[in-house]
């Protein structure tokens, strides 16, 4: 099948290749760019574990062309972590509230995460849990998530992060 | 001694050791996108193999051509039945003991079962390539209803078992019955029914469901020609019995075969088996002689790699008019589908479903279970459980529901009468077991005392009164759920899987400065191993938990292990490790007693390292013990620090937990509210609080979307209607409830660390807590028993046939 050239800007680097029409963003990421952090968790936009960042827009990417994507700014998981190296506010928030066990969501959590953070930085448990609707764990119950993003929310905006009473 | 000397207290907190809740090492990684899954591992020349898969329930193939799709590009084979006889492959032997198809091999006997498997340069044109086999097939009659499989007339589904009248599990009745399992005593049982005072009958489905983890199955396999040997990367909760059931089927010496389950994106039962998947890109690499990956799409995840439950139980409870049970019999019809993959020891047909006493003093039951074959999926795993143990749950506890509902008693108090004493322990069960440890009672009353159980049984009356005068259309259920769970495979006495008992292991290497790694049989999925693992060494040895490297999943360097499933880890691999760190801590010992001259009966142990009785100012880190290891042992001594453990349990561990579940249910929609889920979970030695709380998280959202909506269902035709996300459950964030934890700690007597495994009860706690709370919700309206799932369409249904709506 004839190939297309796409570019496009993936965490802050210029990145190029030549795919299928009918390739999707998702295998672009994770086989051209070979960024593997983004996963494939069901390939029908239901799971979310795919997720990524579009021109500010979280987006799954396993129900994106590749050619969709042309000229777009993208982040994955991989642009996630501070500039020096360190975990970012929401990295740490899950690995301290341990929002995290098998790991396989995790980055489409935290990229949407980050996307709803910056939309509104200050959500509410009830706003948190409608803002990651669209992401599936199967592992956590999603409680340790929230309270991920909560740690995450209140080291952004620096106060101090209480934990919610049980 | 200066003020720079740490105090006991920091030299505890430093080594991060059992009790603390340590956060997990493998964040660093996972948070960051630098996970190593299978579908991430990527080999030079690596082809994609995919699947044709059967349109059919049941039909005859007539035809399978490949012509036109050989000539699509990127396609180089197509995988059938035929070419898998040339080694022969076309069949592989299932761990219950039963043959399976590889491909379909000139029928098919569920819908999308395999038919071909097309070999591709990348997944697009395997995918082009299997649009263009042809398949003809001859349709026949399915079966889907279990109840209907031993008719004199229904369909013969297996016809290569033509003549066989006894299988794996002793004489056969009919040609869609795969075994019976008969336990207990018949006759005093039915006399305890014939004298009984009173007594309940009722059919208790569990139904259909899939443990669908977010990453499905898959595998990457390379065989080396000139080498003669197969690596193989895939999604292994036992890695090591997968080597050798390869070994075993593809006469591949067993030292030449590489198996290494990298990250594993959960698992939850779905990666113990052998699937066609990975043979055919076993073969398919052996075929074309470079690595071929297989993954699952999530569509053929849920519909042919092992459902779990369809369990049909008839319950009966004979007590007396006080409320004392004195006989329990069931019996169950289980739906196994069309081959019997059952992931059991081999020796347990219906895995332990005999643990069905429960928590109670029962002194006599019977049980029996019939196998039998439908047009549906294999497989009957143990969905985040013990083999068959939480549909043995919610067998017993519903019937103690529905007990109590006849003898007008509460179903708390019914269960307080009716306990396993503490004073009991160790408890023979009238079904077999001996349970090892348990104080149901304090953690019944702890769980009552939480919640103001009185309480809300006195709003539950005002509400239905309410409800009767026309006030509210809202119904309120308590959900009361008391498991014992039975876990920890197991003695060799009476587990193996494929003959091999089923022990685990633990090495543990020690490095001359003091840090180590530790190499277990064990295979995390997503439980934290490498974190925890590592505590129970700190504890044991006195080495911090973050110098100490835990790795899993590789068979060439890992010792041979069982595998992860059946909360056996914590209880067989965790007793392993300490039992390892003991026979460090032993030569440990004699390296210090030897450089500070003393005997080593004149030491004793403090914390992280040895000192000297009297003398506590003469002493020797188990640093410095690991340098001097290394070149200063007692002449005589082999020099390293280093011991493997392989332990056999003596017995299973019985975890055991009170939950509760307050739930509000709107007649009008359907549309029910959990307003409160209270879990108290005993699972003795508590090795990481944090991850234990975790476990406790996950398991209840998977048993709420059990109970309440998650079902693998087939219409008459055998066509799959719940086979995407779509249509099968997973809850999301907005719909799962907030989760209350509680503990309550009986460590059990024979494990070397008093710990017992948690990350299953509350999945098997939890299903009968919800479906209880729906039962108690509708009780007062005269109903007995409504089958799971719950979803608001099923309520609504509940609540129109109790009559509660208008003419």
């Amino acid at each position: 099948m004839a190939k297309t050239h796409v570019t496009m800007k993936v965490n802050g680097a210029e990145v190029e290749g030549l795919v299928e029409p009918r390739t999707l963003l998702v295998h672009f990421i994770r086989e051209n760019l070979m960024l593997t952090g983004t996963h494939i968790g069901c390939e029908t936009t239901h799971c979310g574990a795919c997720t990524v960042d579009i021109d500010g827009m979280s987006v799954k990417s396993c129900t994106m062309f590749a050619v969709q994507a042309q000229g777009s700014d993208i982040t994955t998981i991989e642009g996630i972590a501070n500039a020096d190296g360190s975990l970012s506010a929401l990295q740490e928030g899950f690995r301290m509230m341990h929002g995290l066990q098998c790991g396989f969501c995790t980055p489409g959590m935290i990229v949407r995460a980050q996307r709803l953070l910056t939309e509104n930085p200050s959500p509410t448990e009830a706003e948190i849990r409608m803002g990651i609707a669209g992401n599936l764990c199967r592992c956590t119950g999603y409680q340790n998530i929230v309270k991920a993003i909560q740690y995450a929310a209140a080291k952004i905006n620096g106060v101090e992060f209480q934990e919610a009473a049980e | 001694m200066n003020d720079m000397t740490p105090t006991r207290e920091q030299r505890e907190a430093k080594l991060e050791g059992m009790g603390c809740k340590r956060k997990r090492v493998e964040d660093i990684r996972f948070t960051q996108g630098r996970g190593n899954y299978v579908d991430d591992v990527k080999l030079p020349g690596m082809l994609h193999g995919d699947f044709v898969r059967s349109p059919h329930a049941h039909a005859r193939v007539k035809s399978i051509n490949s012509e036109e799709a050989l000539k699509v590009p990127g396609v180089l084979a197509v995988i059938t039945a035929e070419t898998l006889k040339t080694v022969n492959l076309a069949w592989m032997p299932t761990l219950a003991g039963d043959v399976q198809m590889v491909l379909a091999d000139g029928k098919v006997l569920f819908q999308n079962q395999e038919v071909a498997f097309v070999v591709a340069t990348d997944r697009y044109a395997a995918d082009d390539g299997i649009n263009k086999v042809v398949v003809e097939y001859e349709a026949l009659p399915p079966l889907m209803d279990p109840f209907k499989a031993m008719d004199p007339d229904a369909p013969v589904l297996r016809e290569d078992l033509a003549g066989k009248t006894s299988g794996a599990h002793g004489p056969r009745k009919h040609h869609n019955h795969i075994f019976e399992w008969v336990v207990g005593d018949k006759d005093l049982t039915d006399a305890a029914f014939r004298n009984a005072e009173v007594s309940i009958k009722e059919m208790i489905s569990y139904h259909r469901t899939h443990p669908s983890p977010l990453e499905t199955c898959q595998c990457v396999c390379s065989f080396d020609k000139i080498k003669g040997e197969l690596s193989i990367w895939g999604t292994f909760q036992a890695p090591h019995v997968i080597r050798t059931v390869v070994a075993l089927i593809a006469k591949i010496p067993e030292h030449k075969i590489h198996v290494i389950a990298p990250d594993i994106g959960g698992g939850f039962g779905n990666k113990v088996g052998a699937y066609p998947g990975y043979i055919c890109a076993a073969v398919a690499s052996i075929v074309t002689g470079k690595p071929v990956k297989w993954v699952e799409d999530r569509i053929e995840n849920l519909t042919a790699t092992s459902f779990a439950r369809d369990y049909h139980m008839t319950t009966e409870i004979a007590a007396t008019k006080e409320g004392k049970v004195t006989g329990l019999r069931v019996h169950v019809l289980a739906d196994h589908g069309a081959f019997d993959a059952c992931a059991d020891p081999s020796k347990w047909p219906a895995g332990f479903f005999n643990i069905v006493t429960g928590s109670y003093d029962f002194p006599t039951a019977h049980l029996s279970v019939d196998g039998v074959y439908t047009n549906k999926a294999p497989g009957g795993v143990a969905y985040r459980c013990s083999f068959r143990v939480t549909e043995a749950a919610y067998c017993i506890e519903r019937g103690m529901d529905i007990l109590a509902q006849k003898l007008g008693m509460d179903p708390a108090e019914l269960r307080l009468k009716n306990f396993i004493k503490a004073e009991q322990f160790p408890y023979h069960s009238a079904l077999g077991w001996e349970y090892d440890s348990g104080d149901y009672h304090t953690a019944m009353r702890k769980m009552m005392e939480a919640v103001d159980y009185a309480g809300l049984r006195k709003e539950q009356v005002e509400k239905r009164a309410a409800f009767k005068r026309g006030e509210t259309r809202e119904i309120m259920g308590l959900g009361v759920s008391f498991f014992t769970e039975i876990v920890g495979a197991g003695p060799s006495k009476n587990c193996d899987i494929l003959g091999i008992a089923m022990f685990d292991s633990c090495e543990i290497r020690m490095h001359p400065t003091g840090a180590g790694i530790a190499r277990v049989g064990s295979k995390s999925q997503g439980q934290g191993h490498e974190t925890t693992w590592a505590q129970i060494i700190a504890t044991e040895i006195g080495i911090p938990a973050d110098d100490i490297m835990v790795e899993e999943g590789n068979t060439d360097t890992a010792p041979y292990g069982l595998g992860t499933y059946g909360s056996r880890s914590t209880p067989v691999a965790g007793a392993a490790i300490a039992m390892a760190a003991r026979k460090i801590k032993a030569k440990a010992q004699m390296i210090a007693a030897y450089k500070l001259e003393v005997h080593e009966g004149d030491l004793e142990w403090d914390i992280d390292g040895f000192r000297v009785k009297g003398l506590p100012e003469k002493s020797m880190s188990m640093k410095d013990i690991c340098w001097a290891a290394y070149n200063s042992v007692a002449p005589g001594m082999e020099p390293g620090l280093e011991a493997v453990s392989y332990y056999d349990p003596p017995n299973m561990t019985y975890p055991f937990g009170a939950y509760i579940c307050v739930m509000n249910i709107d007649v009008d929609t359907g549309v029910y509210k959990v307003r409160r889920f209270y879990a108290l979970d005993d699972c003795g030695t508590r090795i990481n609080p944090m991850i234990i709380e975790g476990q406790v998280h996950g398991g209840l959202t998977e048993a709420f979307a059990i109970a309440m909506g998650q079902e693998i269902r087939y219409d008459d035709e055998g066509n799959v209607v719940t086979g995407s996300f779509m249509d099968f459950f997973i809850p999301t964030a907005v719909e799962t409830p907030h989760w209350e934890t509680d503990f309550t700690v009986t460590p059990s007597p024979h494990h070397p660390i008093g710990a017992k495994g948690v990350g299953e009860s509350p999945n098997v706690g939890g299903v009968p807590a919800f479906s209880n709370a729906v039962n108690d919700a509708f009780s007062f309206l005269g109903s007995t028993h409504i089958q799971m799932p719950h979803d608001f369409w099923r309520n609504w249904r509940a609540a129109k046939n109790l009559g509660v709506f208008a003419a």
